[in-house]
């Protein structure tokens, strides 16, 4: 395909949208590339947004990590159009309207919006001019400031998830009193099997950190110098910053006013296409089916918009290429990195390995069946590394020797021998 | 300021120089194949490994635990191996020479 003459709009600048406006120049797209963001700062690395960005010094443009420099999009010649959101997609005139009234023509389009915070219908919340979410680098900004400026230092983080639980480490290191609310039974309860969850539990409680499953917050009142949140089982916290980690929503919108098909997020075809031609979708807001897993999906991880951006941008210069990459994701936590690869939902068995000369390190296996399907290891980057290799082989995994730590942990003493295979 | 020479898979051999930041973020900023740093150099996803020349290998503050865990069974790893995120650039490690692995 002869692209010289042809437009391409990103929309969305973030992992997938800024990855994709360079994969697209690397595989030989010579047209235009216009890469649009209602966010006004440099495209940034997000994953510390609940960690490092918390506690930045001077809060400033440049201290957040760039995913690329600025010169970089100069040299590949991409059209930054940062600050500018996008009001409007006309997929017949193949255009796309900014606030600014500029209009971009596309002969292709990137749909890489990402997904928002939900707020949850709590009473009060929304008048509550100090309920805070964390999805971008002005939340971030926003949150430290409030910290800074707290008498007493008590936050109070309504979601007991990942964003909730960084968040929780993060503002603890620097000096805060932090108090979790889980509505669930458990934290990480939709994410993490018991056995995680419960060690994150006992790692956040070792380290001062207070968490109150079950809790459902079911009233915020801003007082004169605290917000009060009142919960279903009578209890009544008091917080100077008020933090709502309750998962997030993929942002549709302009696909469903062009009529693509939406089902939690965008669907997209193997070649992450929409419904729409010409149009396409990635990241976080983009609804796949993965062939390994058999399974519809929506992942938001960092690697899922890395390597659909690299995908999609072989299919857009017209090199098909199908998504299948087997996702993994990580949480910082105190002095605890989680490493996660493959997906364990759907699972029949796990196993827990843990180390004979390592405390504090540990991994669980999640087979199918016979297939081992994911992989979380806790300080443990070895598991994490040949687990991931395990399932992109689907090499046929033995989950008794993987649960008998007295068997050393290298690939020929994991796998299922002949003897014993079924 | 150091200098720098990554050698990619392809044998292409590129000289950068820089006084600050990591190994990982001036490939990345210099488009070295092979070299991705997809977490952001947090050593989370070994899309950053390299071999380090011998003889500065020595020079180089040891890995950590999670670095050296994360290198053991990646893809062509030999006793030289780094995840570069983790080498930050200083004067120390002027001419070093690191190839890409992957």
């Amino acid at each position: 395909m002869n692209t010289t003459n042809l437009n391409c709009v990103i929309i969305g600048a973030s992992h997938a949208g800024a990855n994709c406006a360079l994969e697209l120049r690397k595989q030989g797209w010579l047209g235009t590339i216009y890469l649009v963001d209602a966010d006004e700062y440099l495209p940034y690395h997000r994953p510390p947004l609940s960690k490092d960005y918390l506690s930045i010094e001077k809060a400033e443009t440049s201290s957040f990590k760039p995913l690329f420099t600025k010169e970089r999009y100069l040299e590949e010649n991409i059209i930054l159009k940062l600050g500018d959101r996008v009001i409007k997609v006309d997929e017949k005139q193949k255009s796309v309207t900014l606030s600014t009234g500029e209009i971009l023509d596309y002969d292709k389009l990137v749909l890489a919006t990402g997904a928002s915070a939900i707020i949850p219908p709590i009473e009060g919340i929304s008048a509550c001019k100090k309920v805070r979410v964390l999805r971008n680098a002005a939340d971030a900004l926003q949150i430290q400031q409030d910290f800074k400026t707290s008498a007493n230092k008590e936050v109070v983080i309504i979601g007991g998830g990942y964003i909730g639980l960084e968040t929780a480490a993060s503002l603890k290191k620097m000096g805060g009193n932090i108090t979790v609310l889980e509505c669930e039974e458990r934290i990480l309860a939709r994410v993490a099997p018991l056995e995680l969850a419960n060690y994150f539990q006992e790692l956040h409680k070792d380290n001062g950190v207070k968490i109150y499953t079950g809790t459902s917050a079911i009233k915020i009142e801003e007082k004169e110098t605290s917000i009060e949140i009142k919960c279903s089982n009578g209890k009544i916290y008091s917080a100077d910053v008020l933090i709502v980690g309750t998962g997030v929503k993929p942002n549709t919108l302009l696909a469903e006013e062009i009529g693509a098909e939406i089902d939690n997020g965008i669907k997209v075809d193997a070649n992450l296409q929409t419904s729409v031609e010409d149009v396409y979708a990635i990241g976080d807001v983009a609804q796949f089916y993965h062939p390994k897993y058999e399974a519809w999906m929506r992942l938001e991880s960092v690697q899922n918009a890395v390597d659909q951006a690299k995908i999609v941008a072989a299919n857009v210069v017209g090199e098909a290429q199908q998504y299948s990459a087997i996702p993994w994701f990580w949480s910082d936590q105190f002095h605890v990195k989680l490493q996660m690869v493959g997906l364990s939902k759907g699972y029949t068995n796990l196993v827990v390995r843990t180390e004979a000369d390592k405390e504090d390190c540990f991994s669980i296996w999640y087979f199918k069946n016979d297939d081992l399907i994911a992989v979380d290891a806790v300080n443990n980057g070895k598991a994490f590394v040949l687990g991931g290799k395990f399932i992109k082989n689907n090499t046929l995994v033995d989950p008794i020797k993987i649960a008998d730590h007295a068997i050393p942990f290298k690939p020929n003493n994991l796998i299922k021998t002949e003897t014993n295979a079924h | 300021m150091a200098k720098i020479t990554y050698i990619t898979k392809a044998g292409e051999e590129i000289q950068l120089e820089a006084s600050s930041g990591s190994l990982m973020e001036l490939a990345v900023k210099h488009k070295v194949a092979g070299i991705d740093g997809d977490c952001g150099g947090v050593c989370s996803c070994a899309t950053c490994h390299v071999h380090v020349a011998p003889e500065f290998y020595q020079k180089l503050e040891a890995p950590t635990e999670i670095e050296s865990d994360m290198l053991e069974f990646d893809d062509n790893v030999t006793e030289y191996s780094r995840l570069c995120c983790q080498i930050p650039i200083s004067e120390a490690i002027d001419g070093i020479t690191v190839n890409v692995a992957n």
